[in-house]
């Protein structure tokens, strides 16, 4: 019978699938287990054996996260810093890129080389020398305490990432452009930006993310409540004698959501191929 | 709408290349000047540095009879079209086309209505809207097309546009730029590396080389009287049979190889130079339709080739031959691969479809002795006066 064509649902039963499902479920189970949990009710989590669905429904260790700890001020925090170094990253990243990835320039390949290293630093390394300089500024405890190290460590990435988009686009495209009459900066605007969507994208989404679990900094800079980010905000949940798991499952939920939410919407831009039919292909 | 004109233009790059070398030539108004050569001989920097693309490292351009060096490229007036087209893959065809006259804050009224008369000239009414990867090939050369002619420039500068095209629209889309060229009769400069292109399209063409001028002049005039070795090799397809010749010390005849050839007087009345050469090394040139074929005994200057090859075209047949003397290559004018599979002493010859003949023939041609090309052996020139 081993040569008879499998029908029905049968016809899915290879070892792709298969593969692939146990993939999947490697992936997913933590995190629905996480998210099983945080609507759990909090004296039913620690039930032995443990339940696998949440029974019943609770949204308790929900309005925890937000009323009993200040998880609501952590995430403002979260967005405000991560915003702000997304955007000068992209904006930064965007003006060397092209740079990089077009015009003349001297040093060219030593610049991008340096930046790789700088991506690579092991950022336990300039934590010290870091907090002393914050101190100096006065700018410990403050939002650009992150947002400026923030930008520059994840800029020297970007700018690998955008250079490369940069590159990819036919210079006639942009030739074309100063012949019609684009001054340079209209160029880079309206001909050279639209096409590298996908390359900004990519850029922003993995700053974004980076910013958003970056830990060490957050924890030495912004030390004080009323800036600590949700990383440090989770971490600090709870005391000496009790660890308010339930609370830290549901506001990792919640601090999961912005990723997954960026990732969903802008899934559809980073697509290849946007550049298909600009020029013979 | 305004004449072009290069004096002694030269580019050097910052590596040393000489690119262009004294380059001189005069577009004229509302000419279609085609630019030929092999590849590298900088016809491609020559047209990039007419739009400002490139800058001039010495000479003169006049566009429109004022001096356009430092113009930008927007202040030159031109158009120009890619090779790969260079259309912006965000916008519509109907934006691409726009895309100049919205730079230069035209109505959007006037604008419209001439992106809509752009596309009727070339056919692209129905996909206006379409983004430009929806379009075929053709289409997407159309669009480029019409971005260039929609802004009425003074100067049209073309960079292969046909190249990326299949073979059969290539000479479909000759004859379309050529219309469109004529209809709005602007100055044209047209760059190929195909001398098909530049025969067919051309009111004139100028054949270049390593970056030095070889010759300007129409098709014809070209094909007939190349003023040099290349221009002979280069022009016409299949090329000419070049051989070296010595010339008999009464210059009365010419032998090419073991076989000899009778000049008669004519042939030294019309070019009393080839006097000079008596008892010399020539190299003689033989377009394949000037070598008819012709029974054993017929009289007359004639050669004998063993037959290696026939191409029946069904109204004629090429023959390749090959005779014992020895087969000049221009540098430059076939390229390396197809240099390396001519053989010593190999030829062609277009003749009648009826000719009985087969490989391994002797086969005796008639030479069409006034229209024998001769070329000095060392400088390459010809051999006129």
């Amino acid at each position: 019978m081993r040569n008879r064509k499998r029908v029905g649902w049968h016809r899915y039963i290879n070892g792709v699938t298969i593969a692939t499902l146990i993939t999947a479920l490697f992936i997913l189970l933590p995190l629905y287990w996480l998210i099983a949990t945080s609507f759990k009710n909090p004296n039913a989590i620690g039930n032995s054996p443990p339940s696998l669905t949440p029974n019943p429904v609770s949204g308790a260790n929900y309005s925890n996260a937000f009323v009993g700890y200040d998880f609501g001020i952590y995430f403002r925090n979260s967005l405000i810093v991560c915003i702000a170094a997304t955007a000068l990253v992209l904006i930064l990243g965007t003006l060397a890129g092209y740079a990089l990835g077009r015009l003349p320039m001297r040093g060219k390949f030593t610049t991008l080389v340096i930046l790789l290293m700088i991506s690579v630093f092991p950022e336990v390394a300039v934590i010290a020398p870091l907090y002393l300089l914050m101190r100096n500024l006065h700018w410990l405890d403050s939002y650009q305490a992150l947002i400026v190290p923030y930008t520059a460590f994840f800029l020297p990435f970007a700018i690998w990432i955008l250079r490369n988009y940069f590159l990819g686009i036919p210079k006639e495209m942009e030739e074309t452009g100063r012949i019609d009459g684009a001054s340079p900066l209209r160029t880079v605007w309206t001909i050279v930006l639209p096409q590298a969507l996908p390359g900004l994208f990519t850029a922003g989404i993995f700053t974004f993310t980076a910013c958003w679990t970056e830990f060490l900094m957050a924890l030495t800079f912004n030390s004080s409540n009323n800036f600590r980010t949700i990383p440090v905000g989770i971490a600090e949940f709870g005391g000496n004698f009790q660890v308010p798991y339930g609370t830290i499952f549901a506001a990792s939920v919640v601090a999961v959501v912005p990723i997954g939410i960026l990732v969903f919407i802008f899934r559809k831009f980073v697509i290849s191929g946007l550049t298909s039919g600009a020029v013979k292909g | 709408m305004a004449p072009v004109s290069l004096e002694n233009i030269n580019k050097v790059y910052e590596n040393g290349f000489h690119a262009v070398k004294d380059l001189s030539v005069e577009i004229a108004d509302g000419e279609f000047m085609v630019l030929v050569g092999p590849s590298g001989c900088g016809k491609t920097t020559a047209l990039r540095m007419v739009a400002g693309l490139e800058d001039i490292t010495s000479g003169v351009l006049r566009i429109g009879g004022k001096e356009a060096n430092d113009e930008t490229p927007k202040q030159r007036d031109i158009a120009m079209v890619f090779q790969n087209y260079a259309l912006y893959p965000h916008m519509t065809v109907g934006e691409n086309i726009g895309f100049a006259l919205k730079l230069r804050k035209l109505p959007k009224a006037e604008l419209n209505a001439k992106v809509k008369d752009a596309a009727e000239i070339l056919g692209l009414t129905e996909w206006l809207d379409r983004k430009p990867g929806q379009l075929s090939g053709g289409q997407r050369q159309r669009v480029a097309m019409g971005r260039a002619i929609v802004r009425e420039p003074s100067v049209f500068l073309m960079d292969e546009p046909l190249s990326n095209l299949d073979a059969k629209l290539r000479v479909q889309m000759r004859a379309e730029v050529q219309r469109i060229q004529r209809r709005i009769g602007v100055s044209t400069i047209y760059v190929t590396h195909d001398q098909v292109e530049a025969m067919t399209m051309g009111d004139r063409v100028t054949v270049l080389r390593e970056g030095v001028l070889q010759q300007v002049d129409t098709p014809q005039v070209l094909y007939d009287n190349p003023d040099n070795i290349f221009v002979a090799a280069f022009i016409g397809s299949p090329s000419m049979n070049l051989y070296d010749a010595t010339l008999g010390t009464d210059a009365r005849s010419l032998k090419l190889g073991s076989q000899e050839v009778d000049l008669p007087e004519s042939v030294l009345v019309a070019r009393p130079a080839l006097r000079g050469y008596t008892g010399k090394k020539v190299v003689v040139g033989l377009r394949p339709e000037h070598l008819p074929a012709e029974s054993d005994n017929a009289t007359g200057p004639k050669l004998v080739g063993e037959v290696e090859l026939i191409e029946a075209l069904g109204s004629e047949q090429v023959v390749h031959f090959t005779i014992d003397a020895n087969r000049v290559l221009a540098e430059g004018a076939v390229d390396k691969d197809e240099a390396a599979t001519v053989k010593h002493g190999e030829g062609v010859a277009r003749i009648g479809a009826k000719v009985p003949v087969k490989v391994g023939d002797k086969l005796t041609f008639a030479v069409s002795i006034e229209d024998m090309k001769f070329f000095d052996e060392s400088t390459g020139l010809a051999i006129r006066t």
